[in-house]
């Protein structure tokens, strides 16, 4: 286990330094641009008759007048000119200057105001990113071009999540999913980990797991109880910077076949089992400078698979609950990551035809959605395909996923 | 293309300037007032016999021209409301003066006034543009600081302009500024103090940026005739451009739009630069004066530092130059801002400044600057004044 930084303790009554979050105020076309950024998509406006790419947002093409699509662009650019910025009226940005920020010109076409990684200078190449700030709007964020950067650049990481040394609670760390999240956390130099485990008959089983890996910690957790999540949290003694909620119960029947027993179950720990777990963690995670919510949802939450009627539904409504989560946490500065699969290779999908996803796959999607500031990732061929599907008609997908 | 009528048959007359403070309890409305009794003031005018009104202000929200002439007890047959903030002064001189010429107003007070309340800043700029608020503010809310700060970066590598070169023309302006009782910032600034003033976005540095007040300024568009009536010493606008948004394809703003209309300024005055007795520029930031000093044609563009460094500036000087101290030294009072260089260069051909006066004053240049909405500014104007004797 990698030494961590040793806590101060703490007094209860300290004045806590406040955490502030960037203005907010955006147009809908910027809203639109952020909703794509919250992807992992660097998207620009495209007029539909001269092909004129345009920056900021607009709601027409200044060359012709004609209507303008979001399209993805070209990454390079070049930076054009350099500030330091060292007064500013506004709360969040005077917690961090002196903040660096320039003019580059994109190879797409346009110029435009952009964070600068701090290793760039004027005349530089730089590799664009559509990030999301504190607040989860779209912004431009300049990095050197070729690939590796210098990630602990302090303004890069006020845009991302860092893994590394971090305090992760992973709610269910016995499922096969779960395992693989907390190998992967691991992998990713997280500092201290806390697996969940719901079910006692099954947390030896996982306990044994962890118990010779260094920086795990197994504890009982079930979402259906309360007090089991303020035992868990009070337990971690210290910071929580990531929760990933990987709890769900997951069984096959449609309605009128099915178990009321499994669907009444699937909901507990789904739905209200997530809203404990939210408003149980929220309080520390918003504390912290960087931290994030991550929930492994299921492609079912956006059409039903009728053969999983009772899992689709609470799929479907933490869905629901996660966006308007989303929305509290934006001004708290805290991430609230939906991390998307389709049917995954596990316990739970035993039944179900290939192609399946390696849960190492899934936890590996995880990582990179919290260190690349997503909001939403889909993680594998199934639950893009299945997203592509729904973008595109809605009302043909849910009839086509169960023709 | 057709060419641009002479504005015969027009008379400013009448600058005012109330006086400004750094901050104000009263509002823009209130400033607005002391504007139109000033005029009173100085013409013996009431508010029937002010036929035309042309309104600029940041703080009269929710009123805008409308409000204000309800407000003030106004009943104009011809309303005008500016939003153009630095262009906003030659633009209503502009406007006002067709209106005077074809007959649809006889006598135009152009009023532009500002109110600076304790966070009256903090506000304007939380709001002031749609690009702004969805590009801009979202990266380090640096305010107009760090967009000219971008400018001044690009200009000073693009044309090899220095900081002393931007610091000679801070330095003349609040020379000019001391002569005069109503400027904000009358203390003695060298060249050394300027170079070593703290950075507020690199490279725009503290005495590099204005300083936000409360503040009005005014003056009346009329006929000869009713200024000779009236016994108000009058200028004539030999010529006058404006122009919006200019060079859209420029990565970054190095030249303005008085590039695209200088020519045609010159040529409507029948005069040359070396004619300007007197150069009163919008200065929100230095880089902005060297710009216009370029675009309107003292200097080849490109050549502005040698330009800078060969002239000198003060009241008396080859090209006096903001001679109340410009925005950097009597102060920025919102869209009067825009207005004051209108002012100023009047009074100065007028021979009626506010503090020293420029020896032989006959004809003025002024020049507007207005309105950053993304990455520049976007409205530009400029007008030579000469004395009507």
């Amino acid at each position: 286990m990698t030494a961590k930084p040793r806590r101060e303790p703490r007094d209860p009554l300290a004045r806590r330094q406040e955490k502030h979050v960037p203005p907010g105020a955006r147009s809908r076309a910027m809203q639109a641009m952020s909703a794509r950024a919250a992807t992992g998509r660097f998207v620009l406006q495209t007029c539909v008759n001269c092909q004129t790419v345009t920056y900021p947002p607009r709601d027409v093409c200044p060359k012709c007048w004609n209507e303008l699509v979001w399209a993805d662009q070209v990454r390079g650019a070049t930076v054009l000119s350099e500030t330091t910025i060292r007064v500013t009226t506004d709360l969040y940005f005077r917690d961090h200057l002196p903040w660096r920020m320039g003019k580059v010109a994109l190879d797409a076409g346009p110029v435009a105001l952009a964070h600068l990684h701090q290793d760039l200078k004027p005349g530089d190449p730089a590799e664009m990113h559509l990030l999301l700030d504190k607040r989860g709007n779209a912004a431009l964020f300049a990095t050197p071009s070729g690939g590796a950067f210098d990630m602990s650049d302090p303004q890069w990481r006020e845009f991302v999540v860092s893994v590394r040394d971090s305090t992760v609670l992973v709610s269910d760390g016995s499922s096969a999913v779960g395992r693989a999240i907390v190998s992967a956390l691991r992998a990713a130099g997280a500092g201290s980990i806390i697996a969940g485990s719901p079910q006692p008959s099954r947390a030896p089983q996982s306990s044994d797991a962890f118990a010779s890996i260094e920086g795990v910690r197994s504890v009982r957790l079930d979402l259906t109880d309360a007090r089991s999540i303020t035992e868990c949290l009070t337990g971690i003694g210290g910071p929580l910077d990531i929760v990933v909620n990987t709890a769900r119960f997951m069984r096959s029947g449609g309605i009128t076949a099915g178990r009321l027993l499994d669907q009444k179950r699937a909901l507990e720990i789904g739905v209200v089992g997530f809203m404990r777990l939210a408003q149980a963690s929220a309080p520390l995670l918003r504390t912290r400078r960087a931290s994030a919510f991550v929930d492994i949802l299921s492609i079912h939450a956006l059409a039903a698979e009728a053969g999983f009627a009772g899992y689709s539904a609470a799929e479907a409504a933490r869905l629901s609950l996660v966006q308007s989560f989303r929305h509290e946490m934006r001004a708290e500065g805290v991430r609230v990551v939906s991390v998307f699969a389709g049917p995954i290779d596990d316990e739970d999908h035993q039944s179900v035809p290939l192609p399946k996803l390696a849960p190492a796959r899934l936890a590996q999607g995880v990582i990179e959605a919290i260190e690349k500031g997503r909001e939403q990732l889909c993680v594998g061929d199934a639950a893009q395909d299945a997203m592509d599907r729904w973008f595109d008609d809605p009302a043909l997908y849910i009839r086509e996923k169960n023709a | 293309m057709r060419d641009r009528r002479a504005y015969d048959d027009v008379a400013l007359c009448a600058p005012i300037t109330v006086p400004y403070q750094r901050l104000s309890t009263q509002s823009a409305h209130w400033w607005a007032g002391k504007a139109m009794r000033a005029l009173a003031d100085a013409t013996g005018l009431g508010p029937s016999e002010f036929d035309g009104f042309c309104f600029a202000s940041f703080s009269a929200a929710p009123d805008t021209a409308v409000g204000m002439v309800q407000h003030l007890g106004l009943s104009p047959r011809w309303l005008d409301h500016i939003p153009t903030g630095g262009a906003s002064g030659v633009m209503a001189l502009r406007r006002a003066a067709r209106a005077v010429q074809c007959g649809d107003a006889e006598i135009v007070a152009c009023v532009a006034a500002d109110t600076n309340q304790l966070d009256s800043h903090r506000r304007l700029l939380t709001a002031f543009s749609r690009f702004s608020q969805d590009a801009v503010y979202p990266y380090g809310f640096g305010g107009p600081n760090a967009t000219f700060a971008l400018i001044t970066d690009q200009y000073m590598r693009t044309y090899g302009v220095e900081r002393a070169d931007f610091g000679k023309l801070c330095v003349a302006q609040r020379s000019n500024a001391r002569s005069n009782p109503l400027a904000l910032l009358r203390d003695p600034l060298t060249l050394d103090q300027y170079l070593r003033a703290r950075a507020i976005s690199d490279p725009v540095h503290l005495f590099d940026c204005v300083m936000p007040c409360a503040g009005a300024e005014a003056f009346i568009v009329t006929t000869p005739e009713v200024a000779r009536r009236l016994n108000l010493p009058h200028a004539r606008i030999m010529a006058t451009i404006e122009r919006h948004n200019a060079y859209p394809e420029d990565a970054t703003q190095l030249r303005g739009g008085w590039a695209v209309d200088a020519d045609e300024l010159w040529s409507m005055a029948g005069i040359g630069a070396s004619d300007i007795d007197t150069l009163q520029v919008y200065d929100d930031y230095p880089v902005i004066v060297a710009m216009q000093i370029e675009d309107l044609g003292f200097c080849p563009k490109g050549r502005v530092a040698e330009f800078i460094r060969a002239t000198s500036f003060e009241i008396g000087g080859d090209l006096p130059l903001n001679t109340n101290g410009g925005q950097l030294s009597a102060g920025q009072a919102g869209a009067a801002g825009g207005f004051q260089n209108v002012t100023e260069g009047l009074r100065q051909v007028l021979r009626m400044p506010l503090g020293a006066q420029v020896p032989a004053a006959e004809i003025a240049l002024v020049s507007g600057f207005g309105l950053v909405a993304y990455d520049r500014g976007i409205c530009s104007a400029a007008a030579i004044l000469g004395a009507c004797r």
